[in-house]
């Protein structure tokens, strides 16, 4: 799998204290992994760090809350890794 | 300060978009209702407090970045370290910079000092969302008036 999935994989692994084996690119970060938000804003801000971006949660909770998205298109984890690359490739274009 | 009414910050110091600072100025009360219970006999600021006010400093910070279209809540406290006792009427010194803006939330770096002493620091998560109603959003610009917020807040530092 992509670096990227590696290196989210690791920041959950080590800010939500859950045993990195456990991750793989097809887990769901909140149904899968139990991750809440809280923890995930600290994820977010490890992710936006790392990539030098920023991870749009609002706009993404306001698709899932409008039924325009469902939370498996950002938050299972293969998913987030893509959308994250979009974000950097955008960064750089 | 006025410690029962959550009011810990008494007066901005300075505010620096361009550099993410503030800098804030507050005088622990020589009295208060709190001091009687922490503790009887030895009055200390409680660590708490001393946290919230650390809050606040960061959510004016964060409050100016976003003009005022948008209220911090606090959310996470991490790296907490209370370094010394703080004792009534002692004026405290309260530094916040703004490490990131992520979306609907903000990380900040803040600090507490009294005449260059080291007291407190920590790095704190806020949630970053609409104000709940109007009536907040006039009361949060009462207090910021009370406080001296500036009119124009320099865009560089």
């Amino acid at each position: 799998m992509s670096s990227t999935f590696d290196t989210i994989a690791n920041i959950i692994a080590e800010t939500c204290d859950i045993p990195r084996d456990s991750i793989t690119p097809d887990s769901h970060a909140i149904n899968d992994l139990g991750i809440d938000s809280l923890d995930f804003l600290d994820i977010a801000f490890a992710i936006d760090k790392a990539f030098g971006i920023k991870l749009p949660l609002e706009q993404w909770t306001q698709e899932v809350n409008d039924g325009k998205a469902t939370t498996d298109q950002y938050f299972v984890l293969k998913n987030l890794s893509a959308r994250i690359d979009e974000l950097v490739a955008a960064k750089g274009a | 300060m006025r410690l029962e009414y959550f009011q810990l910050i008494d007066r901005i110091v300075d505010l620096r978009l361009g550099d993410r600072t503030i800098s804030v100025e507050a005088t622990v009360p020589s009295e208060s209702t709190i001091f009687e219970g922490h503790f009887p006999g030895f009055p200390l600021m409680p660590g708490v407090l001393l946290a919230e006010t650390m809050a606040q400093t960061s959510g004016w910070l964060v409050v100016a970045v976003n003009r005022f279209e948008r209220m911090p809540f606090l959310a996470a406290i991490k790296d907490a370290k209370f370094r010394t006792f703080v004792t009534p009427g002692t004026v405290l010194s309260v530094n916040a910079t703004l490490l990131h803006e992520g979306s609907g939330y903000a990380v900040t770096k803040a600090s507490i000092s009294t005449k260059g002493k080291a007291i407190c620091d920590a790095v704190l998560t806020l949630r970053v969302m609409p104000f709940p109603n109007p009536e907040m959003s006039e009361q949060m610009r009462k207090t910021a008036e009370r406080i001296g917020f500036p009119n124009e807040v320099p865009a560089n530092g």
